[in-house]
């Protein structure tokens, strides 16, 4: 689709079809103390060349050749060229299902082996044709279990991605819905005690992740039978979908979702990511979002065609399924083309890298004085370490040396602060590891050096008050 | 066609009252309009459902619809079967197709409910336009 502006002359013609004279005059409807009075603060208008300098400049200035130890929910992998040379082929290249959907085989099929793909990752005998993003995806998997317990308490583990959670106080605002929170235990895991003491007869949803927030892989089997026992729906979100090559797909959630962006999706501020909602088949009538189905025609050649469309908006209007359900058709054909490239062995053989290179980066800070890694729970790669002293000032001599070096916990959990959050992918080479470890070291040392001298030559305010 | 013991709303829904329970489906023309019925859903006993209000969904292969309860009342019983077997809507809707049975609140609700007569009428109209 090409955007094309109106002319002048286009503008004219629609006023006089219109019968008004200027077009103050057919805003003259809208009430004097509604209307934007003044200008728009705008800047002027650029050619082309500007343009390009404009964004050049500002390029130059981002953090391209750093590297990156930031996970949280957004996680850097390389992208084979394949991805974006299919993916911008114009068979692809729009971000919407014509509304005749059948037309378009190709986008179905595509979507149909997306969907396949993240039911083999999951272990779940259905999956949709992806959300807007994992926050998404996991509070339309709330909303799945609220209608379809009929409850109206969803529990969420307090290692949720803390800005997942505030969707959910968002998406539930005005159903009434209670929220609960479940801590995490000394290991990292969440805390079944306080898991089992949350749960009640009135429990819609539990929603755990993993590997949770602090890089912990929760142990579903405890969860899922107390869940389970209170008769509310185990909602499993994942953000680093890559894990599930290594980890075992929780078998008995009831809904796995969240984000896909580790699949060929290129790290991005505000997106755009691609979330994905997988269940059970007996669930499907109240999942949101598109469906594709493979069928043959009528001379028995396979197809493919949209399936239960009868509940989406389009249909449905206000009682649809779902009326706020954006799919990501394109961004899940990046993940879709990435999986077929790295397939079943090479997406496992890239988890092991990942795995390997965490705990090599983990087990050497650990060894730095002053720092340790706390909590005991197996990870995949993101694990948490506490800093030799002030995080931010760790962060900021790491920045010197090229590195982002994590997420400070401290602005989610204040009990971690001075906390952070590292993740390494098979985009950190050992270089930058080693010289990450040398880091802290410096910075351990200058601590213990500051720490030992003499009090009086450091603290004279202390003096004067001893 | 349709039965004289049972009451007809304009949405299509009919009730057979027994002392103070109704039992309440989809019509004939109904199942004949929506064309093949792949999924029902109800609601289950205790649930209260008001008068004009929908208590469900009927899902064909064409749409999803709404169904309207003709009374307010107490569900009390949920015809199960149709779970699994939600053709017998085409097949049988004045029997055993049946949807829902209701403890009415008020009696005298299906005084505004039209007759077979009248409903048989209602639907020719329809057709004529």
């Amino acid at each position: 689709m090409r955007y094309l502006p109106n002319s002048p002359r286009d503008r004219e013609e629609m006023l006089r079809t219109l019968g008004h004279s200027s077009i103050e005059e057919l805003f003259s409807q809208i009430p004097e103390q509604i209307r934007f009075q003044g200008r728009l603060n705008l800047p002027g208008p650029l050619s082309e060349q500007e343009v390009l300098g404009f964004f050049q400049q500002a390029a130059s200035q981002s953090t391209r050749d750093y590297a990156s130890l930031l996970g949280a929910g957004a996680y850097s992998h390389f992208r084979p060229a394949a991805v974006d040379a299919l993916l911008s082929r114009g068979e692809f290249f729009t971000a919407y299902t014509p509304y005749q959907a059948e037309l378009a085989q190709g986008t179905l099929q595509a979507m149909f082996e997306f969907q396949t793909l993240i039911a083999q990752l999951t272990g779940m005998e259905v999956s949709n044709a992806s959300l807007y993003d994992g926050s998404t995806a996991t509070n339309e998997a709330v909303l799945m279990a609220l209608r379809l317990t009929r409850r109206n308490r969803v529990v969420a583990a307090r290692t949720l991605h803390p800005e997942y959670r505030e969707v959910m106080a968002t998406y539930v605002r005005h159903l009434g819905t209670e929220i609960a929170e479940v801590p995490y235990s000394p290991s990292g895991q969440l805390d079944l005690a306080a898991l089992e003491a949350a749960l009640s007869n009135e429990t819609a949803a539990v929603v755990v992740q993993s590997p949770n927030f602090l890089g912990a892989i929760e142990r579903f089997s405890e969860i899922s039978e107390l869940v389970h026992r209170s008769g509310a729906l185990l909602i499993v979100t994942v953000n680093e979908p890559l894990s599930l090559a290594v980890v075992n797909p929780p078998a008995d959630a009831d809904i796995v979702c969240g984000e896909a962006q580790s699949f060929g999706v290129a790290v991005a501020f505000g997106g755009p990511y691609v979330g994905f909602l997988a269940s059970r088949e007996k669930f499907v009538r109240q999942m949101p979002g598109r469906l594709v189905g493979q069928t043959v025609d009528t001379e028995g050649r396979r197809g493919f065609v949209l399936t239960l469309a009868t509940r989406e908006q389009h249909i449905r209007r206000e009682k649809a399924t779902s009326n706020i359900c954006t799919n990501q058709s394109l961004c899940a054909l990046a993940a879709t083309i990435y999986l077929c490239l790295l397939g079943k062995q090479g997406l496992k053989a890239l988890a092991e890298h990942n795995l390997a290179k965490a705990h090599y980066a983990a087990r050497q800070l650990a060894a730095v004085p002053g720092t340790s890694v706390p909590f005991e729970s197996p990870f995949f790669n993101e694990f948490v370490v506490k800093a030799p002293g002030n995080a931010d000032a760790l962060l900021s001599e790491l920045r010197r040396e090229k590195i982002l070096g994590g997420v400070n916990l401290g602005r989610f959990y204040p009990e971690l602060a001075d906390h952070l959050l590292v993740c390494v992918t098979e985009t950190v080479n050992k270089s930058v590891l080693d010289r990450m470890v040398s880091v802290y070291q410096e910075f351990s040392t200058r601590k213990q050096a500051w720490a030992a001298a003499p009090s009086g030559a450091s603290h004279p305010v202390g003096q004067e008050k001893a | 066609m349709y039965p004289e013991e049972f009451q007809y709303t304009k949405d299509h829904e009919w009730i057979r009252v027994d002392g103070d329970t109704g039992t309440i489906g989809i019509t004939d023309h109904a199942q004949e309009e929506l064309g093949d019925i792949v999924y029902v859903e109800l609601p289950t006993s205790g649930d209260h459902v008001t008068a004009a209000e929908t208590f469900g969904t009927v899902e064909s292969v064409k749409a999803v619809s709404e169904i309207y309860s003709p009374v307010t009342g107490e569900v009390t019983a949920v015809n199960k079967k149709l779970q699994d077997h939600p053709e017998l809507l085409n097949s049988d809707p004045h029997a055993g197709a049946w949807l829902i049975r209701v403890q009415l609140s008020d009696p005298k609700e299906i005084e505004g409910l039209m007759s077979s007569e009248e409903y048989e009428a209602y639907i020719r109209e329809a057709e004529s336009h």
